[in-house]
């Protein structure tokens, strides 16, 4: 559709949009249409669903309520963002769990059909919202977007009351398009693609989508449309990508380049099971899944691909890490590649599910009996999980030693615009193997740099061996209980993991290099330090710094050079201080400050920007 | 540098490590007859994995001259359908115990049945924990006293047949500790069958849980205690081959061949290839007469082919190659 307005346009950097309504209302699609055709207009976009961990809560009801955040502009877009200028409420329950979320003076549209005295006594109001004057600091639109869906839908056949009453999320969605001058276009292909045998679903979903789009446009309640330009960024091809799907690529990628086969051994948990879903879809890559009957079939199932040659992955969250922690030290113990990956949520216990936090980062790095190190590395972005997945594999494959990956709900679920990467440019991935007998072959013998011991896999001939839990010895892996040996196994498979130090990168340092104050981040988090820190410089506080790391064992080889730059170190964490108890283990010299939020929710820009500059002060 | 299979003798398939269990122990006979099956098998012993999980019997590993894996306790089983996924052409062998099986590796045992990869599942059951010292185990007996049972135990047990075929296991076989020479023909036969196969040797610990199952393997009344079934043969026991077992209604009874107008035609005449298990979970519950040999063996599809088949056919509907196909498949934008 041409978008033809004389309306006069505002022309705005960004913008935050809410959809909310009942977990049956279709507030995660709206919200993907929203941010796909903005992506593809050419904005840069960060988005988060939040939804409740029931499945279908009771109608109406204020746990029940769906909601999905979009973060547009034309400006570098690092997190879903905070306040909201725009929040769509379908029923009642969702504008009162949502309204604390709105700038004050800003907009609010609302299903005004769905604000029956049923709905709002299920929402806990005692006066219509509507009508009390509660709202009067915020621009209300009223529509009846209920009874303008079934009258745009009258003469289409073929549908029941519930089938039209359910496409009422596409009328929402139809005047945002127009209010943020968008297209309807990729929607309406989406519909045809989704619908191909439905015909008449086809027809009814266009439909409200125009109808909404031309309701919005004739309304003279809103009174100037909203421009966004497309944002600077890199040229290249793009697509919008959750951190999971993210994830799973970037294995599908290691494999590749890496010549191998992928095996992924897992079993069901939030949010991590969309990495189990996005892989099992890709056998025509020859990718071998395994839905295991528990958790620690899911990684001891992988530890047996290893062993028999695969790159081998397995994939869980919190509570399911803590199962795995005994087969984990297995792997470190026998000293095969294995990455796990653990898709942080709330804890303790069975915690938030369906939130996000930090809290996982101590259990990564020592929950297992006895000394066993490995490596522990954090993606930060939904689009990074691809690489921070890649590098995973990468470092498990030549250093011969587990590797943790850390990502969170938050990443994992939230989406953003992904410059593809193919495998062509993507780094070396050497492996281990030995693919011959070779005289004397001796399980233990290493690297002399890395220290990785060799890969013989079953299937070669002359290399017959036997690893296992015990300890073993030095050289021929055979079960050594001889003191010295075992010290000296302990001492070097810590010592393999610390070289791993001379083959990543070093901490980079965004913003200031030097000065007052350096913020310390770690994964997940980093779109919300980023921009807080971006705009306290932009505010003129310019001897603020970032350091966002993503190598936490070992951690970079630099990163005392990096604290000594600064007067003042902040960490700051979705846990009650993991990364800052690493770091004073380390750099016990230094003093650290912490900000700390255990709240299943991600850092607010205000908060941090408050914190820095009260500590600046 | 490959090894040709008919070269091999047992020897082939001993490590140099010592071998370190109990004077005495049944243990000894299994690795003998497991080194004299192998190469019996034709498959050459680069492509041989055995996987354990913890237990005395877990030792195993280390003292074949093959691949091997001594795991973590009860998880033997999920490793090797590991190995198995990898790489379909290995031959892999689960060595597994009473605890290690059907204690803390429950889980895995009724799933790795369920699913049916073309496992080798040996599973030494002595009704007791060895390497532990002396507890009582999923199949110790009710009032058995033990280290952790001194008043005598009060957990019935399971009997590993029963549980195995509950879970849908299509191959299982029982043989006493103490008869090489059928425990290596049930090797044998358990490698070429297809699909998992469980084979439950009634293991003495002369240590812990001595003569635990004498009344039925003891050379003296062996052939009156215990039935040895052989598909398509009557099932007639007894040192002078007198007994058999004939179905009245919903059980098996004892019935002597010249009595009360019984002649060998009577006799029910063994169907391992049976697929309905009925008759196999009456046979794996008698314990007069102790059932041994391969009581169940019936062919089913595998896990892998299932898999195998699927791939395929994903495969050819794909137009998907690379990952490039699929990362630049669907809704992908270009910014200049």
């Amino acid at each position: 559709m041409d978008i033809q307005t004389d309306t006069p346009q505002e022309i705005l950097e960004a913008v935050i949009i809410r959809f909310v309504g009942d977990s049956g209302d279709g507030m995660q699609l709206t919200g993907t249409q929203f941010s796909d055709t903005s992506a593809m207009f050419g904005n840069d976009v960060a988005t988060f669903p939040n939804y409740p961990a029931e499945i279908r809560a009771p109608q109406g009801s204020l746990y029940g309520v769906s909601g999905y955040q979009v973060h547009i502009g034309s400006v570098e877009i690092s997190t879903p963002g905070d306040e909201v200028d725009l929040l769509v409420a379908m029923n009642p329950a969702g504008l009162k769990t949502n309204l604390h979320a709105v700038k004050p003076g800003h907009t609010i549209i609302v299903d005004t059909d769905a604000f029956t005295k049923k709905n709002l006594e299920k929402a806990q109001y005692e006066t219509n919202p509507l009508e009390d004057n509660s709202l009067e600091n915020y621009r209300v639109i009223e529509v009846a977007m209920t009874s303008l869906t079934k009258e745009a839908l009258k003469d289409v056949q073929g549908l029941d009351n519930k089938a039209i009453t359910r496409s009422k999320n596409m009328f929402a969605l139809g005047m945002v398009y127009w209010m943020y001058h968008r297209s309807t276009e990729h929607t309406i292909e989406f519909f045809q693609k989704k619908f191909r045998n439905k015909p008449e679903l086809i027809e009814a979903n266009t439909k409200v989508l125009n109808a909404g789009y031309f309701f919005a446009e004739t309304l003279e309640l809103i009174p100037n449309a909203y421009t966004i330009s497309p944002a600077k960024m890199p040229a290249g091809t793009y697509r919008i990508i959750m951190g999971n799907t993210a994830t799973a690529w970037g294995f599908l990628a290691a494999a590749e380049k890496s010549g191998m086969e992928l095996f992924l051994g897992s079993y069901p948990i939030t949010p991590a099971s969309d990495i189990l879903h996005e892989l099992v879809k890709h056998k025509h890559f020859g990718v071998k899944t395994l839905q295991a009957e528990d958790e620690i079939a899911g990684i001891t199932s992988a530890i047996g691909a290893s062993f028999a040659g695969d790159l081998a992955i397995t994939t869980t969250s919190g509570p399911g890490l803590a199962l795995k922690g005994e087969a984990l030290g297995l792997a470190m113990m026998i000293e095969l590649p294995l990455v796990v990956v653990d898709v942080q949520r709330g804890g303790p216990s069975t915690g938030l599910p369906t939130k996000t936090e930090q809290s996982d980062l101590l259990q990564a790095m020592y929950g297992r009996n006895g000394e066993s190190p490995v490596i522990v590395i954090a993606a930060s972005t939904p689009a990074n999980c691809f690489n921070f997945a890649y590098q995973a594999a990468k470092l498990t494959l030549e250093h011969m030693t587990p590797v943790i990956l850390l990502t969170d709900g938050y990443i994992a679920n939230g989406s953003a615009p992904w410059k593809i990467q193919t495998v062509d440019d993507m780094p070396e991935i050497k492996n281990m193997k030995l693919t011959e007998a070779k005289e004397d072959y001796m399980p233990y013998e290493r690297d002399k740099d890395s220290l990785a011991r060799y890969w013989a896999v079953p299937g070669t001939p002359g290399l017959e061996h036997r690893v296992g839990g015990l300890e073993k010895d030095k050289i021929s892996g055979n079960v050594s209980y001889v003191p010295e040996n075992h010290e000296y196994m302990t001492r070097i498979r810590a010592e393999k993991v610390k070289r791993v130090q001379n083959y990543i990168p070093t901490q980079k340092v965004e913003f200031a290099q030097s000065g007052d104050l350096l913020v310390i981040g770690w994964g997940g988090t980093y779109g919300s330090l980023h921009t807080a820190v971006k705009h306290l410089h932009e505010e003129g506080f310019k001897n603020i710094g970032l350091a966002h790391f993503h190598y936490l064992n070992p951690l970079p080889a630099n990163t005392e050079e990096v604290l000594s730059h600064f007067k003042k170190i902040v960490v700051c964490e979705l846990n009650t201080g993991q990364f800052v108890k690493v770091l004073k283990s380390h750099f016990g010299k230094y003093e650290f400050l912490q900000y700390n939020k255990i709240q299943g929710l991600p850092f607010s820009n205000n908060e941090l920007k408050e914190k820095f500059k009260q500590i600046l002060s | 540098m490959e090894t040709a299979v008919q070269e091999y003798t047992y020897k082939d398939f001993a490590s140099d490590q010592e071998v370190r269990w109990c004077p005495g122990c049944d243990d000894y006979v299994i690795l003998r007859s497991v080194q004299k099956a192998l190469p019996e098998i034709g498959v050459k012993k680069e492509n041989i994995v055995f996987i354990s999980g913890i237990g005395c019997s877990s030792r195993f590993p280390y003292y074949m001259n093959t691949y091997g894996m001594h795991g973590i306790h009860g998880r033997a089983t999920a490793i090797a359908s590991g190995v198995k996924l990898a790489n379909p052409k290995l031959s892999v062998w689960v060595i597994t115990g009473d605890g290690d099986s059907m204690a803390i590796g429950g889980n895995h045992f009724i799933h790795v049945l369920r699913r049916n990869l073309d496992l080798n599942i040996i599973l030494f059951n002595n009704e007791i924990y060895g390497l532990t010292k002396g507890q009582f185990s999923p199949t110790s007996l009710v009032g058995q006293k033990t280290k952790s049972s001194p008043y005598g135990n009060t957990q019935p047990p399971f009997s590993a047949g029963e549980l195995a075929l509950g879970a849908q296991a299509r191959f299982f076989a029982r043989i006493g500790g103490n008869t090489p020479k059928e425990m290596t023909d049930i090797f044998i036969a358990s490698e070429k069958y297809k699909g998992t196969a469980l084979v439950e040797v009634l293991q003495n610990c002369p240590i812990f849980n001595d003569g635990c199952f004498a009344k039925y393997t003891d050379k003296a009344v062996r052939e009156d205690r215990q039935l040895f079934v052989e598909h398509g043969k009557p099932m007639i026991f007894g040192k002078v081959r007198d007994k058999g077992l004939v179905l009245k209604g919903l059980r098996l009874e004892v019935a002597t061949i010249g009595e009360n107008g019984i002649e060998e035609s009577d006799i029910l005449v063994h169907d391992a290839k049976e697929q309905d298990p009925t008759l196999h979970q009456m046979l794996v519950r008698l314990e007069y007469p102790m059932v041994t040999g391969i009581i169940r063996s019936f062919e089913d599809v595998t896990f892998e082919e299932r898999e195998d088949a699927l791939t395929i056919q994903v495969k050819s509907n794909s137009s998907f190659r690379k990952t490039n196909d699929l990362f630049f498949s669907g809704d992908t934008y270009d910014i200049k």
